[in-house]
């Protein structure tokens, strides 16, 4: 028999009556006493045993349950006179403002409300969002009414003195409102005035917001833990609720001896106090209840309020079983769809396996190796639904000799295993992907390096979590829908997110390049990393020995009906060409499957790329023909520049002598126009900006100046660097830096800013103590003159620093920001969902988008936002001939 | 062969494809060289590559598109002032800028209007810079040298700057009837530009100050909240020249009174401004350009597919709403929701006084119960008789 699918319909929330406090309560607690000195719970106490049992083996008096299944049940305190609960007080405020004192009804005529209840009743029907300004109109409207249109009463003006005493002005002078009076006012307005104001009398009659019968929640809300010291802390609540009971109890004594009216007033407030605590210690205008320790309780609303609360701590996220987190760290050698495992988190994380006829053989197997050896198993469950612990159990053999169809085996991870592989911050949906388990030595997860750019993870610390899906259908889920090459289509704007980085790059460049030839042993090794299985090709050349090209090997791997034109990344400054007949080698043909001309580079097959060779390998071959991609020719990749060497060293930013004298010239001159531009200033001749001031003036044209100083001299030092040079062919191909950053290091590091202005700040009129008060010139404000490898001298050090500090800074500061916003743009937008007629739709039904999008298209489904990129179909199919 | 290919291309994908792609498709393969086997090729291609292009039922686009947006917030850089065209001016771009829009903030950081002239004005400089003058405001300040106070005398002089007054258009007759009207006292023309206002009281140094101030103030002409207006040529529609005047501060409906303002074209970037002025649909469109225009600026690519999803949620009662509590999330139907989200304890208790219902329709309400969220393969309810072993019958079916 199928287990009957049980659903929660709806959820409904009221207001308890006292009748149903009463009701549900069973013991009305009438002592502020805890324990006796036995250190056994007092009858009548807060700790009553008929509030639940919450020591194991005892039986409780109510239900007769044990600890494990007995819910625990209320009690009540019925207080010696009416408090009001704050969560209702704007509520109250709103009915005794819009009501009759004298008669009870909402100040307004009978054929307006009459009116106004057939309109709420309509609004109800079709208009539900509109109900709070509905309410809110009928509110202000009764207020203002002086008299009451019903007993012609005159209208006091009520005044709330928050957190909860409510004041009537009478001639002039006010005076407070008791509870026991609010309450009466309140019983008086009949339900149909009730429901004018949005609210339900059915569910929430007015008077039942002013507290006569308290609720005892059951202990196990509660519980008291016992300390090291054998002492006994109670909770929070447990030591408000005696403080109600002790006032409550002071205040029924001073009725009884007939005290006078301001010791009972004075002991009521006590009570309300404690009353309104207990149910939020932060209420604005009240001092919040604070421990012995000066600590301030956690009450029940601070229970449910805030990240670590209840709703958002644990309702709206969940603890899981079966996960694991630790370091992460590269491996280049397993499939981009793979996660390496260690072989300590292999034994604890388990998959459970129904035993059928046909791997019983396998299972026994995974229970003689126990829970120690891997792949074993950690618990076997009967068909009668009992765990069996193998830890615990000593004859495994026997055990498994026992193992019939119908039992289930929790089996250690093992290869080819579906996981669930997750980085925080979870931003998008590539955050969490699934992927197959490699089981591996070692204590960290591996995970291939094309897998970092969707995670957004390095490999400086990083920690990542794996969570192991435990039913059939998760595991299904997670293997159709979740699985790395499903996802290297980016949602967010229709390109791959995956692909290639770094030396993958400049592997790709080094072995396309033109001037790449390799030996028969070069091809052998290069096409063998790659699991290559069919023929070498023809070689390129065969004089004076059989040679090939780079090209040649990137074309076995490509489809044999690929075909595309695209420009390179090197396709640039002095390597520019518009079309296939290239001179550079720096466009990119590939006809039939054959790489023509051109180099591989990041334009090509770089990650985040879109309209690159890599995507449309994706969108026309699917993610399994570019997952092998990947994991083959990627890899060849980085073979090749491992056999090259690929390195960067001192020599690769070094300059010649004439060009750090060209260099020098620049900046040089640099100076001294802008020393031109202060003088200019100074003597008053400086022309302000429209809207400027002339300092403001100033400071815009030396940055000016000083940028393009900069500029010129990168542009000097670009020129003196070799084609060929390792960290240029980087910058190049777009594997790592850009060219301001060998600028940067072999010219001048140029303007350091804070906030996009020279450095200003420090001590008066100067940034530091070594220059002259107002001094303007580039030095002493923050121009490094130097290169990186010349090396900083000390202000310019410090300058750069200051510079430094304020990404730090910003960074720090926008995770904060971005991290709010994000979070409320998915509170806004989590349930809008598409229905099958393409609309966006909110699960009540209600329209955002007819058609989605305009066009139904899914973005991570598009063509770079396009439903189909036609230039690139009929590219497909004609290929290109003018 | 240019009406084959029209023929081609109708007959297989006049009932599948877009309008759009249909006539893209046409136009393109008119100029290729195509033969018709080729373009028969082309248009299933295309058709096959639509067909799996469109999205999935089930789609939890919602939170995709939130994901879209917020993600590349990360990315952003904080306090980025950035000069629109013209440096006179500085825009909040970036990360504020984005928070600003999502917001639904009554005036924007840095508000601004772009205004198009009409055919009259647009071509000539001078004559937008006319338009341009009766747009700016511009206060006593804007064109005097020099406003003093003179304590012994108890009155105020004013000296005004004869190359400021042409600048904008001014005469001493405008000066001296704006300072008559501020009711201070006797105004007189002392010399040829200079004033002098008697005041009707005498005070002390703080009373006279204060009255300097209000002198520095005084509203000559323009439009209230533009402190600048701008002319900048750029190329129209047309390929013509054309001037364009950028205001720093925004008044929407008042600049859009001003003769020879094209009032189609002309645009601001507040949305609040532009919802009472133009109604809910030109506010949706300020949102989408407001946040495409801060994305292209950062250089972030994303999908406009999600702008407008956003601009839609936030657009679709008739009213602007802010993303957050203010906004969309607080008008939620289910107070689970809502309790999940923000201010816990008021959502609890305005549902328990109201005996409300939580149908659990959403997908938070799900996960707080720990049930199956109605979005992708949970949006699907199918039963199966495993014991009966028959193909489904009706009575095992449940739709919904």
């Amino acid at each position: 028999m199928v287990d009957p699918i049980k659903r929660i319909s709806a959820i409904k929330l009221s207001v308890l009556s006292p009748d149903e406090i009463r009701k549900m309560s069973k013991v009305q607690i009438i002592t502020a006493e805890t324990y006796d000195d036995d250190g056994l719970p007092i009858q009548g106490g807060v700790m009553d045993p008929r509030l639940g049992v919450i020591e194991p083996g005892q039986k409780c008096p109510v239900c007769g349950n044990t600890m494990h299944s007995c819910p625990g049940h209320f009690g009540h305190i019925e207080l010696a006179k009416p408090v009001i609960h704050v969560g209702y007080v704007k509520y109250i405020y709103d009915l005794l403002r819009s009501t009759c004192w004298k008669c009870g009804r909402v100040l307004l005529t009978d054929k307006e409300i009459n009116e106004y209840l057939d309109l709420q009743r309509r609004l109800e029907k079709y208009l539900p969002f509109l109900l709070p300004v509905f309410h809110e109109h009928i509110k202000n409207k009764a207020s203002k009414n002086s008299i009451c249109p019903h007993c012609g009463a005159p209208q006091h003006k009520i005044k709330l003195e928050r957190p909860t005493t409510f004041y009537e002005e009478e001639k002039g002078s006010f005076r407070k409102l008791a509870p026991d009076e609010i309450r009466n006012r309140l019983s008086n307005i009949p339900d149909n005035d009730v429901r004018l104001m949005g609210i339900d009398p059915q569910e929430s009659r007015p008077e039942w917001f002013v507290l006569t019968v308290l609720p005892v929640p059951p202990v196990q809300v509660r519980p008291s833990i016992m300390l090291e010291t054998g002492i006994r802390a109670e909770d929070d609540l447990t030591h408000k609720l005696v403080d109600i009971v002790r006032a409550n109890q002071r205040l029924r004594e001073s009725m009884d001896a007939a005290a006078p009216p301001i010791v009972i007033d004075d002991l009521w407030e006590l009570l309300q106090y404690h009353v309104t605590t207990y149910i939020d210690n932060e209420v604005p205008g009240i001092p919040p209840a604070k421990h012995r320790t000066g600590r301030a309780l956690k009450t029940l609303a601070q229970r449910l309020k805030g990240k670590e609360g209840r709703f958002r701590g644990y309702l709206s996220g969940k603890r899981v079983d079966f996960s694991s987190r630790t370091v992460i760290s590269p491996d280049p050698n397993i499939s981009i769809n793979e996660v390496g495992v260690p072989e300590e988190a292999a034994k604890i994380l388990t998959v459970p396996v129904r035993v059928t006829q046909w791997n019983i053989e396998e299972m026994r197997n995974y229970v003689i190796n126990g829970p120690y050896k891997w792949p074993g198993a950690n618990y076997i469950i009967r068909p009668d639904g009992k765990r069996i612990d193998l830890r615990y159990f000593k004859d495994r053999k026997s055990l498994a000799s026992s193992l019939t169809p119908g039992y289930v085996v929790e089996r250690h991870l093992i290869d080819g295993d579906i996981a669930l592989f997750n980085r925080q911050p979870s931003l998008h949906r590539m955050s969490i992907m699934a992927h197959v388990v490699k089981v591996l030595p070692g204590r960290t997860f591996r995970l291939n390096l094309l897998v970092c750019p969707p995670y957004n993870a390095d490999f400086d610390g990083d920690e990542m979590n794996l969570h192991i899906p435990q039913t059939e259908e998760a595991r299904a889920e997670a293997r159709e829908l979740m699985l790395v090459q499903k996802h290297i289509m980016s949602p967010r704007y229709g390109g791959p997110i995956i692909g290639g980085l770094q030396d993958y790059i400049s592997g790709g460049y080094l072995l396309t390049s033109k001037a790449t030839v390799l030996t028969k042993e070069d091809v052998i090794e290069l096409l063998g990393v790659a699991k290559y299985a069919g023929d070498i090709p023809e070689p390129a050349f065969y004089s004076p020995k059989e040679l090939w090209t780079g090209k040649q090997l990137v074309s076995l791997f490509l489809p044999e009906d690929f075909t595309i034109r695209m420009k390179s990344s090197v396709n640039a400054g002095r390597l520019r060409c518009e079309d296939d007949d290239c001179l550079h080698d720096s466009f990119i043909v590939i006809k039939k499957g054959k790489l023509l001309t051109g180099v591989i580079d990041k334009k090509s097959i770089g990650s985040q790329q879109p309209e690159s060779l890599y995507h449309w390998i994706v969108k026309e071959y699917g993610g399994d023909f570019a997952r092998e991609l990947a994991d083959r020719m990627f890899k060849m990749f980085i073979r090749y520049i491992e056999k090259y060497g690929f390195t960067m060293s001192l020599d690769d930013v070094d300059i010649p002598p004439e060009a750090q004298k060209e260099i020098k010239e620049i900046l040089n001159k640099a100076e001294e126009d802008v020393e031109k531009i202060i003088e200019q200033a100074r003597r008053g001749e400086l022309e302000p900006l429209p809207g400027r001031t002339v300092e403001e003036t100033v400071e815009t044209k030396i940055m000016e100046r000083l940028s393009k100083a900069r500029d010129e001299a990168g542009e000097v030092a670009a020129n003196y660097l070799d084609i060929f040079n390792n960290a240029f062919i980087m910058a190049r191909t777009g594997a790592r830096g850009n060219i301001l950053n060998l600028t940067q290091m072999s010219a001048t590091l140029g303007q350091q800013s804070i906030r996009g202005e020279r450095i200003n700040r420090g001590y008066r009129n100067r940034p530091l103590p070594h220059f002259k008060p107002g001094d303007l010139s580039p030095y002493a404000r923050g121009f490094v003159y130097n290169s990186f490898r010349l090396g900083l001298s000390p202000i310019e050090l410090f300058y750069h620093a200051a510079g430094g500090r304020e990404g730090l800074v910003d960074t720090a500061v926008r995770t904060s920001q971005s991290g709010y916003m994000q979070r409320r743009l998915i509170n806004a937008l989590l349930d809008v969902r598409i229905e099958y007629d393409g609309s966006a739709r909110l699960p009540d039904g209600t329209f955002v988008q007819f058609t989605y999008g305009n066009d139904k298209v899914d973005p991570a489904k598009s063509d770079h936002g396009k439903a189909v990129n036609v230039d690139r179909i009929i590219e497909r199919v004609v290929g290109w001939r003018e | 062969m240019d009406s084959v290919i029209e023929k081609v291309v109708m007959e297989k994908g006049s009932k599948v494809l877009p309008e759009s792609i249909l006539k893209e498709l046409i136009e393109k393969l008119k100029k290729r060289n195509v033969t018709e086997e080729e373009a028969k090729k082309i248009v299933e291609l295309v058709i096959e590559v639509y067909q799996n292009s469109l999205v999935e039922p089930g789609e939890p686009i919602g939170t995709v598109t939130a994901q879209s947006i917020g993600e590349p917030g990360t990315q952003m850089t904080l306090r980025t002032f950035h000069y629109a065209g013209v440096r006179e001016l500085n825009v909040t771009l970036g990360l504020p800028r984005l928070i600003e829009i999502v917001d639904a903030r009554k005036v924007p950081s840095t508000p601004m209007m772009e205004v198009f002239l009409d055919e009259e004005h647009r071509y000539d400089r001078e004559k937008a810079k006319e338009v341009a003058r009766r747009i700016e405001f511009t206060k006593v300040e804007n064109v005097a040298n020099l406003v003093e106070a003179d304590l012994y005398t108890g009155s105020i002089v004013v000296e005004l700057d004869p190359e400021m007054l042409a600048d904008k258009g001014l005469t001493v007759k405008d000066v001296y009837n704006a300072l008559k009207k501020l009711n201070f006292g006797e105004v007189e023309i002392t010399d040829e530009y200079r004033l002098e206002i008697r005041l009707k009281e005498a005070g002390d140094l703080t009373y006279i100050s204060k009255k300097r101030e209000r002198v520095l103030n005084a509203k000559l002409k323009g439009i209230t909240g533009i402190k600048r207006a701008i002319i900048q040529s750029r190329k129209g529609a047309d390929g013509r020249e054309e001037f364009v005047i950028i205001t720093d501060g925004s008044n929407l409906p008042q600049v859009l009174k001003v003769p020879g303002v094209d009032q189609s074209r002309t645009r601001t970037n507040s949305i609040y401004e532009t919802e009472e002025v133009l109604g809910i649909e030109a506010a949706r469109k300020v949102i989408i350009n407001e946040i495409m225009n801060v994305l292209r600026e950062q250089g972030l690519d994303v999908d406009m597919r999600h702008v407008l999803l956003v601009a839609d949620i936030m657009t679709q009662t008739g009213r602007v709403r802010q993303i957050g509590r203010h906004g969309v999330s607080g008008e939620k139907t289910s107070f689970l929701s809502k309790a999940a989200f923000e201010m816990t304890t008021k959502h609890l208790f305005e549902a328990s006084t109201q005996g409300k219902t939580d149908d659990l329709k959403g997908v938070t309400e799900n996960v707080i119960v720990g049930q199956i969220i109605p979005v992708g393969t949970g949006m699907i309810e199918l039963y199966v008789n495993v014991e009966g072993n028959s193909p489904a019958t009706n009575e095992n079916k449940r739709g919904e």
